[in-house]
Parts: C-alpha cells; sequence; structure tokens
C-alpha cells in the first residue's frame, strides 16, 4: 500500500505571533509540524505495520524550512520525503495549495492518502477534501477510527457527530482527513533520528508537476489575506464593591445592560 | 504548568547540528509528557516509576552513546542533551538511566569480553535487563581505593566478600557491578540477581532522589562464575572510567535541573503580585533572575566544549570534574534561589524547585564530591593532589 501523508509546517502554538506591516512576521515563529497532521503520520506507520508492507512518503509545500517538518516524519518511520517548491505560490489559497497537492499526488501514485483536518494557522480545514476532489476520489474527513481491506480495495473511517458516530465505508484510493482521538503519535525514537540522513527527501517543482505557475499564483487566489492585525488588547477588569447583596444586583445589571450576555 | 520551551539566552541552538536539536526534542516532549505529570507523586511515595523503563528502551536512552548491541550510537553531545532534558524533569530519572547506560553498560562495552557484551548488553538497551553499580562502601566513599570488599579466586569461580551502600538501582537491578579486591588490585566482577550469597536492602527516609532507588548490597561467601570478572579493567582506573562517562552526563543534567527551576521561577515572577506589581518588576527579583541565567548559560556552554572534546577523543578527567562540579553547583543555587522567588508556594510540592533542590543535595556529593572535584582541578592546575 501506498501511503501519501501531506504535512503542513505551522507556527508552534507557544509561539507569541508578532504582525509587522499587517502581515504574521515569519522571522519570529517557532515551527513545527501541525498537530493534527501528526495524527496522519501515526496513522500511515500504523497501516505499514499492520501490513507487514508498503510505503509511507511524507509531502510538504513550502519554503526550504518545510523540510524540517519533513524530517521529523522520517524520523518517526516514514520512508521516503517529498518537497514541494512553494516560491510563487498562494500558500494561503487551500483552492491553489490542493491543486498544487493534487497534482504532487498524481505523480506519486498513491492508494491512499492522510492529512489532518486542519492546520492550527489558518484553520480553514478545506485542503484535503478540496484535493480529493480534484483528484476525483473519495473523501473521508475528521476520522477517529480507520479500517482497511487492501485485497478488496474498500475501507471504512469513523466520525464523531452531534451526540453519537457514524462509520462510513468508501473504495480505495481514497483520502482521509484526520483527527484527534484517532491514535496516540509516537516519539521519534534515536535509531528513527539517526536514520533520517539515510533517506532522502525529493524536491518537485511546479514545472515537474505541470502545474502552471498562473494558476496558482497570489493574482488567481481565490482567497486573498488583506491584512493581519493582533487581537485588540483586553481592557481593564472592573472591580464591585460594597454589600454582597448590592454587589450581587449591581453585577446582574452590568452583566444585562453592559456585557448584554444575559 | 506553562510548556517548557527551551532555555536559549545565547542562541547556543545554533552551536547543536539539526539530528542533535531533533534527539533533544525527542527527550523533552517525552518529559513533558510522560515523566513531569507523574514524578511528583512518585516523590512523595518514593516509588521509582518503573513503567517508563520500557518507553525510554524503546526510544533508544539506554547506552545511547554506545555503538551496536541495540545501542543507538549518539554522539556524546546529543547524548549529554538527552541528560540535560531527564534531569530537568527529576534528577532521581535521569540517575536511573545514568547508572544503567554509563556505569553498567560502558564497563561492560569498554571493559568486557565479546561474550560478555553479547550476553548482557542487547537486553540492558531494551530495558530487560536493569543494572546497578557497587563502588562506595560504607566507609569508603571519596576513597574508595580503601575498599575492604574482596575476590578470590576458587577453582572456576571467584567469592565475593564485603558490602557496598548507597547503591543507586541496588535493588531493582538484574545485575550488579562490583568492585572488589583480588590480591589486592581493584577488579570488576559481573553479578547476577538471585546469585546465593548476594542480597539487598533498600535504604528509606532520604528526603533526596527520592524518586530512585538506593540500597545496600552485601556479599557473604558470594560464588560466581569466573567468565564474570570484567577482563579489561585493572586498578581504580577501571571504576574511575566509568564515573568519568557518567560524571559527563551529570554536567549535562545539572543544567537541566537550573532550567526547570529558572523556567519556573521566571514564569511565577512575571504572574505573582505583590504591592500591585509583578514581583518581577523588583530589583532584587531580577537580579536572581539574571544570576540564573547567566550561569546557566555559562553552563551550558562548558557542558558542550566538554562533549565535542569527548566527541574527538580529548576531553581529559579534570575537564569533566571542572563541569561536572560546576554545574552541579548552578543546578543547586538556581533551585535554592528558584525556592526564594517562589515564596511559600515554592516549599510544597506544588512546584518543582523544591524537588529539585533536595534531588540536587545528592547529585552535588555523588559520583565525587564537590569538594573533592575541586581538588581534582587543584592537582590539574597545580600537580599537587591536595586529597591523598
Ligand atoms: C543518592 C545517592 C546515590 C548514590 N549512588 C551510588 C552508586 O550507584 N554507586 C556507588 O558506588 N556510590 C553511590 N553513591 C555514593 C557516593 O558516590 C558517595 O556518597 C560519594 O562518593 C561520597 O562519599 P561519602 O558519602 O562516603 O562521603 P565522604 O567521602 O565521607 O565525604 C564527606 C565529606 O568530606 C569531604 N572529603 C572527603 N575526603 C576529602 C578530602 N580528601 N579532601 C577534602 N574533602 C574531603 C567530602 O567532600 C564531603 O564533603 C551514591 C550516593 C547517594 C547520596
Amino acid at each position: 500500500m501506498n501511503i501519501l501523508v501531506f504535512v503542513k509546517q505551522v507556527p508552534d502554538t507557544e509561539t507569541r505571533i508578532q504582525i509587522q506591516n499587517g502581515a504574521v512576521d515569519t522571522a519570529s515563529v517557532k515551527w513545527v509540524a501541525n498537530p493534527y497532521d501528526e495524527f496522519a503520520i501515526e496513522e500511515a506507520l500504523r497501516i505499514r505495520e499492520r501490513l507487514g508492507a508498503g510505503k509511507v512518503t511524507v509531502l510538504s509545500l513550502g519554503p526550504d524550512r518545510v523540510k524540517e517538518a519533513i524530517k521529523y516524519g522520517l524520523s518517526l518511520g516514514a520512508d521516503e520525503g517529498v518537497q514541494v517548491k512553494g516560491e510563487g505560490v498562494a500558500l494561503d489559497d487551500p483552492l491553489s495549495v490542493a491543486t498544487v497537492l493534487a497534482a504532487a499526488a498524481t505523480k506519486a501514485g498513491f492508494d491512499l492518502i492522510l492529512a489532518g483536518k486542519q492546520a492550527v494557522d489558518m484553520d480553514h480545514a478545506q485542503t484535503g477534501v478540496m484535493l480529493a476532489e480534484l483528484l476525483d476520489v473519495p473523501h473521508v474527513s475528521v476520522v477517529v477510527g480507520l479500517e482497511l481491506d487492501p485485497a478488496a480495495k474498500t475501507g471504512s473511517a469513523k466520525r464523531e457527530v452531534e451526540g453519537g458516530a457514524e462509520t462510513v465505508t468508501f473504495d480505495l484510493p481514497a483520502m482521509i482527513t484526520t483527527q484527534k482521538g484517532l491514535n496516540e503519535p509516537r516519539y521519534a525514537s534515536l535509531k528513527g533520528i539517526m536514520a533520517v540522513k539515510k533517506k532522502t527527501i525529493a524536491e518537485w517543482t511546479l514545472a515537474d508537476l505541470g502545474v502552471d505557475p498562473a494558476s496558482v499564483a497570489p493574482a488567481a487566489a481565490r482567497l486573498r489575506t488583506l491584512e493581519a492585525s493582533p487581537p485588540p488588547p483586553r481592557p481593564a477588569g472592573k472591580l464591585l464593591e460594597g454589600e454582597p447583596a448590592e454587589i450581587a444586583k449591581e453585577l446582574v445589571r452590568l452583566l444585562r445592560e453592559e456585557a448584554k450576555v444575559i | 504548568m506553562e510548556k517548557f520551551d527551551g532555555v536559549d539566552y545565547m542562541e547556543i541552538d545554533g552551536l547543536f547540528s539539526e539530528e542533535e536539536i531533533l534527539i533533544r526534542d525527542t527527550a523533552r516532549k517525552f518529559v513533558q509528557d510522560r515523566l513531569i505529570p507523574i514524578i511528583e507523586k512518585h516523590s512523595r511515595e518514593g516509588t521509582f516509576p518503573k513503567d517508563l523503563v520500557p518507553e525510554i528502551a524503546e526510544l533508544g536512552f539506554l547506552g545511547a552513546n554506545l555503538e551496536g548491541y541495540g545501542c543507538a550510537g549518539l554522539n556524546n553531545v546529543a547524548y549529554g542533551l538527552i541528560m540535560q532534558e531527564l534531569e530537568r524533569g527529576d534528577s532521581g530519572f535521569r540517575s536511573f538511566v545514568s547508572v544503567q547506560g554509563a556505569l553498567c553498560m560502558w564497563p561492560i562495552y569498554a571493559y568486557g569480553n565479546e561474550e560478555q557484551k553479547k550476553k548482557y548488553l542487547p537486553g540492558m538497551a531494551a530495558g530487560k535487563l536493569i543494572g546497578c553499580f557497587g563502588l562506595t562502601e560504607a566507609d569508603f566513599g571519596s576513597n574508595p581505593s580503601g575498599m575492604l570488599t574482596n575476590a578470590r579466586k576458587d577453582g572456576n569461580s571467584y567469592i565475593l566478600n564485603g558490602s557496598k551502600m548507597w547503591i543507586t538501582n541496588g535493588g531493582i537491578a538484574d545485575l550488579a557491578i562490583v568492585w572488589a579486591k583480588l590480591d589486592g588490585r581493584i577488579r570488576g566482577f559481573i553479578v547476577e540477581k538471585g546469585t546465593p550469597g548476594y542480597s539487598t536492602s533498600d535504604i528509606h527516609g532520604k528526603f533526596s532522589l527520592r524518586a530512585s532507588v538506593t540500597s545496600e548490597l552485601a556479599f557473604q561467601d558470594c560464588r560466581i562464575p569466573a567468565e564474570n570478572l570484567l577482563p579489561n579493567a585493572d586498578g581504580l582506573k577501571g571504576p574511575l572510567g566509568c564515573l568519568n562517562q557518567a560524571r559527563y552526563g551529570i554536567a549535562w543534567g545539572g543544567i537541566g535541573a537550573a532550567m526547570a527551576c529558572y523556567h519556573e521561577a521566571l514564569e511565577y515572577a512575571k504572574t505573582r503580585i505583590q504591592f500591585d506589581r509583578p514581583i518581577a518588576s523588583f530589583q532584587m527579583v531580577q537580579e536572581k533572575l539574571a544570576w540564573m541565567i547567566r550561569e546557566i548559560t555559562k553552563g551550558q556552554l562548558l557542558a558542550l566544549q566538554v562533549g565535542r572534546l569527548k566527541d574527538q577523543g580529548k576531553a581529559k578527567a579534570h575537564h569533566i570534574s571542572m563541569a561536572k562540579m560546576n554545574n552541579v553547583d548552578v543546578g543547586l543555587q538556581c533551585a535554592r534561589l528558584g525556592r526564594a522567588i517562589l515564596g511559600a508556594n515554592g516549599i510544597t510540592d506544588e512546584y518543582q524547585c523544591g524537588r529539585h533542590m533536595c534531588n540536587l543535595e545528592s547529585v552535588y556529593t555523588y559520583e565525587g564530591t564537590h569538594d573533592i572535584h575541586t581538588l581534582i582541578i587543584g592537582e590539574a592546575i597545580t600537580g599537587i593532589a591536595a586529597y591523598k
């Protein structure tokens, strides 16, 4: 089974985001692999281990720094890595990204594609499903359980829905987006880390993928980021004084009239 | 607790390779997720978190800087970074890993024959065989060459008599590396658990390294097969060679504990309000924090330089002495200062500084006391040994 895992490199959630000239200042960012993608990598590795055969390839679109996220996947046990060079691609636009990734998936060949349900930076939750549509393969999103029958070329995926769970069956090849709860991602072992330098990371350009650069350029993007701004500073709290009964009355009045929450 | 994201005032991360950083981050994550949530309870109850042994073995942390026999084959800097992170969690847990790797696997690796290596190292790397290292005796601590434990040859066996004190992992060990005098020379022996005449009893009432087992070992006409002698260690330099390995790791560990205390004290100082201001705004608190980060930064560079020297085969015992004594001292001072910044909260086990402080009292004493290392440095620079 040939499994592709798409991994996005995102700012560590601990990073204090700085805004400069209306855009996120990436120089101050500590980059990590998107946490939801870690479930995808783990699931791919477990499928390979269960079947005792197969190949797991980690792909990431972006500048050279994304190689770190790919290496992280390799250190966990993925077999190969691919960096799709991101220059000139509207990386904020899910459809542009999905277009490039779909071409990469076609070039790589696959039985299964896994990716996190969303990236924790932009939270669009669109790329995985768009990519599946572009490839014209079945997709199941926000998956917490996955079983495959490679011989029959089918699978079933569990999703959590309001007040219960549903199980969806699908044919392979397919695209699955992963949700917390699917598995418990492993730590990179020292052997895994030491093995990274023996593994290769291929570099693919848009030309290699046959993607017209103009079609995925910022000018053609359906979604454009006009400006980023930090949330307004939180106003100072208000301290009420007096007898408990008075304070309670005043609090209710403020919640109703000023805060308008009750 | 605030997530720990490393302490790096001087962009020291830039001095590490990408691989070294990945290795450190794996250890950091493990400590954050697996060790820190449970360590306080183990420390309080005086129990060793044995459940974590298979996990660290799986990750490759046991004997990580040894080559082959199921070991990861890391360089010494990467190995040191693991020790740093483990001790950021707890000195007792780091002690387990040091004893297993540096004091038990290393002598088998360095002084053992091929059969001994094949018999023990893979199981020890896998965490299935736990080791302990018996050098110190009740009456011979800083002066181990006076030891009374002895061995005599009897046909195809050796017969051991004597006892060892303050032995980390003693009560949970499957095998002991025991140093004893054979015809007046210090030699190393492998004694397996269950050998008649070998018994252990744990030491209780400790206020330090409570999450680590410390025991007494007793040998009473304990007969072991002749092939359990480590062939390539003869004299005090045998055990001292092991201590150099462990002390090197402790040099990183001391900084790890210091980082934990600094991080905790800094976060606390920024949020604790007194006189309507965060206590971090007071000069005397800043002075403490500035001292901590200054010493941590120097300690990082010291450990790193010794590590690079060790990788080039150039680290001398007196280099390692300086790094061990300095960095453990920094750890201990940071724990005390951190504890003071935490005020009353600092005396409870809701916070880590107190535990680190108590732990580091042991680390200050074992593997060569702070003062003995001072005298080793003194000997290196004056040519005069003041301690013997
Ligand atoms: C928790 C713990 C775990 C340990 N684990 C192990 C283990 O696994 N294996 C093992 O073999 N040992 C172990 N030890 C023992 C440890 O190595 C010894 O405690 C240490 O070597 C000091 O010996 P001592 O306690 O007998 O102190 P002493 O040697 O009696 O020293 C007491 C004091 O006198 C000072 N002193 C002694 N001689 C001199 C001198 N010549 N000049 C100046 N000052 C001097 C010392 O610096 C110290 O301050 C452990 C100890 C502890 C506390």
